[in-house]
């Protein structure tokens, strides 16, 4: 028995059979219940963990189907076309579900049909187990009672006082006057649970274009069964994406528990492919770094390995001279480095349109091709007149200097005194007040030191300016 | 006991089936200064590691872009992979697009790899070498770490070798270590040749060779890097600089190498 608070008194949320049996109904208060029968176990309702749970029954039921649904709060819609060879036939399927779902512990109502509202129905207000056939499920769907709409109370008892017992007397009368009295809504529904109008659901992953699944029999836990069953995995869809001269981008493999929980791991790739060796590669990188490695608790009974993203990818007819496989060989090795370590540690530097030294030129994944923009014209006569090295953000030094406009005589950074041998400058270089208002103009110094060691120094603001200008150090030359 | 003229013809044989174990010369590649590469006859090897130490903690950007001029002088055309320690982007700066190509470098050649530890470096600059898919792995350091073993410097160098690419170690802040190195390097900044008016000239180095596998002795030079020749040249001015030269990005500077420069 559940109870919660409702308006300031326990009342009954939720009652097993035998509480039924004995007479309580949902909405009677806990007084009430425990004068009728002494003896009751009560759990107080938590709706939170209910929702938690029917998720996770949710994203475990995904292995039945990759498109499953929430269906309210206490039931889930799986829509399993296509999918019911996987377990023999409809009736297998559904038995599957069942037993899936006593092992878990959960007691359920379970209705196979052509459409998603009348299986819903079905499973609610008919018998529970049956698989309809395609005609069949009409016909089951007329002799339920109209209570199956679940409408307002108030439209029940109208149509109960009519006469109206169940949906097969309903498909008989008019829908226009039905339409007139209870509103075009009451039509609607009703054909859709008959069957008329199929709405597809709404699953809460969209399904790739290829799924390929593999239930075990016996749940496997070596790191090397898993790989085993994942190559496998790709040479079949290798496959189905050659005859339909497609390659992936990217691919996922769901891995499902035997005790219910699920963990997918995605692997994406810069070019489209279709090479089952390569991506098998990406996802050993890809488990090896994982942060909280692969759990297989008592066992994997179920992979599935979708590619969600794919691109045309004709098949190439190689020459006779041997082909230059050099972009290639430097595209897979971007995508190894990527699987282990992450999209932004493996990077190439593009330039920016942008005069200021910090946003000059940025970091992209070294998968993307190159935008195209180029680098500014370098002075074939000058030396570097950028830092080898940055720092973000740029570190205040102390200076002394000779005059206030010019560059530093000496200066203290990290706490080590430099005496300037040579410098240049100043190199003005203003503040994008479109993007940064206060940003205040910079004039940078190219300074080497007594050491021979060269540093880019600037000041922000100018000397009579309120507040002070400061010094900082931006980069180091070679 | 097989005749002489049947060991000559193995050993011909066995040379034409290894590319270097025996027999072969390593190919090697010039640093662009005749009395640098004539003293490494002809010059370091190439498909092999090379070890650079930054003489003091503070040289540790003069050791990076020795090793990319190295780097440079080794790979002409084919892609870059600089792995980089963030631990070393924190105490000398993270590297900088635009250094690298007023460097002299097509910043789209290289591939940066940034990294957390040292055995992340390692995996992934062997990675990066046995792909065959890259020119030169440069691995940027910082700080002791166990992992840089001599036997971690034999797998690079194996990598290296399978994957004929040249594999270049920069450390800095960390004492030399025995290494399966072909050649050893301590490097640090030096004074540039100054141009007119007191100005900082072209990158100038101090570079030890330490040690050579070859047998060469340690000898030290200083060397200054010319980005137009993209080698390295002897300590010389510029010529024909005139002061100042317009800010780059400027409208005078964008598109033209030769733009309009005042004097004085």
């Amino acid at each position: 028995m559940l109870v919660e608070k409702v308006r300031g008194a326990l009342r009954l949320a939720a009652l097993n059979p035998a509480a039924c049996a004995l007479g309580l109904t949902r909405g009677m208060t806990l007084a009430d219940a425990q004068a009728q029968t002494p003896a009751l176990r009560v759990v107080v309702h938590q709706p939170d963990a209910d929702a938690a749970l029917l998720r996770q029954v949710l994203e475990d039921f995904g292995r039945f189907t990759p498109m499953a649904a929430l269906d309210g709060e206490t039931g889930l819609i799986l829509d399993v076309t296509g999918c019911t060879h996987l377990f023999g036939d409809e009736a297998g399927l559904v038995r599957a579900v069942e037993r899936r779902a006593g092992r878990i512990g959960l007691a359920v109502r379970t209705a196979l049909a052509g459409t998603p509202q009348s299986a819903r129905a079905l499973a609610r207000f008919g018998r529970s187990g049956k698989v309809y056939r395609p005609g069949q499920d009409r016909d089951a769907v007329r002799v339920l009672p109209i209570s199956a709409l679940e409408l307002g109370e108030k439209d029940q008892q109208a149509l109960t006082r009519a006469g109206l017992r169940t949906l097969g007397d309903l498909e008989d009368r008019p829908t226009a006057a039905l339409a007139a009295r209870f509103g075009s809504d009451l039509p609607v529904r009703l054909g859709r649970i008959l069957g008329r109008d199929d709405v597809r659901i709404t699953p809460l992953r969209p399904r790739a274009p290829c799924v390929v699944d593999r239930i075990l029999f016996e749940p496997i836990t070596e790191t090397t069964d898993v790989e085993a069953v994942i190559g496998d995995l790709l040479v079949e869809a290798g496959v189905w994406l050659e005859q339909r001269s497609l390659g992936g981008r990217a691919f996922e493999v769901a891995f499902f528990r035997l005790d219910g929980a699920t963990r997918r791991i995605t692997v994406r790739t810069g070019r489209a492919t279709r090479d089952a060796s390569g991506v098998m590669r990406l996802f050993r990188e890809r488990l090896a770094a994982l942060s909280s490695p692969l759990d297989p608790g008592f066992g994997f009974d179920q992979l599935r390995l979708s590619v969600p993203v794919t691109q045309t990818l004709m098949a190439a007819q190689p020459g006779f001279e041997a082909p230059s496989t050099a972009s290639r060989d430097l595209d897979g090795l971007i995508d190894r480095l990527t699987a282990r370590l992450g999209p932004e540690a493996v990077s190439r530097f593009e330039p920016v349109e942008s005069h200021l030294p910090e946003r000059a030129a940025r970091l992209v994944w070294a998968g993307r091709r190159e935008s195209g923009t180029p680098w500014p014209a370098r002075d074939p006569e000058s030396p570097p007149l950028r830092p080898f090295q940055m720092f973000d953000p740029p570190q205040p030094i102390e200076t002394v200097s000779l005059a206030p406009d010019g560059p530093p005589a000496r200066f203290r950074w990290r706490r080590v005194t430099h005496d300037v041998a040579r410098a240049e400058g100043p190199e003005r270089i203003g503040g994008e007040w479109w993007r940064r208002p206060n940003h205040r103009t910079r004039d940078y110094y190219r300074v080497e030191d007594r050491d021979g060691r060269r540093f880019w120094l600037f000041r922000a603001g100018f000397y009579g300016d309120d507040p002070e200008p400061r010094w900082y150090i931006h980069g180091l030359f070679a | 006991m097989p005749s002489t003229y049947q060991i000559a013809q193995l050993k011909t044989r066995l040379a034409s089936l290894s590319r270097h174990e025996t027999g072969g010369e390593p190919e090697r590649f010039l640093l662009g200064i005749d009395r640098v590469d004539a003293y490494l006859d002809p010059g370091p090897c190439l498909f092999c590691l090379h070890d650079i130490h930054a003489r003091t903690a503070a040289d540790a950007v003069a050791a990076n872009a020795f090793a990319l001029g190295m780097a440079t002088c080794a790979t002409r055309e084919r892609p870059m992979v600089w792995v980089f320690q963030n631990l070393a982007g924190q105490e000398a700066g993270g590297l900088n697009g635009s250094g690298l190509h007023e460097w002299g470098v097509s910043p789209e050649n290289v591939l940066i790899v940034r990294v957390r530890d040292a055995t992340a470096m390692l995996a992934a600059g062997e990675e990066a070498l046995k792909s065959g898919a890259v020119g030169s792995v440069l691995m940027s350091g910082w700080g002791e770490a166990k992992a840089m073993s001599l036997t971690a410097s034999r797998r690079l160098a194996l990598a290296a070798r399978a994957g004929t690419s040249t594999a270049f170690v920069v450390r800095a802040a960390s004492m030399s270590a025995p290494s399966a190195a072909e050649t050893r390097w301590s490097v640090g900044s030096a004074l540039s040749t100054g141009l007119e008016a007191g100005v900082p000239g072209r990158p100038a180095f101090v570079a030890a060779l330490t040690r050579s596998r070859q047998g060469a002795a340690p000898a030290e030079w200083t060397l200054e890097w010319d980005r137009e020749r993209r080698a390295f040249c002897e300590p010389a001015p510029l010529s024909g600089r005139r002061l100042p030269v317009p800010v780059p990005g400027s409208a005078a500077a964008r598109g033209l190498a030769t733009g309009l420069q005042r004097t004085g």
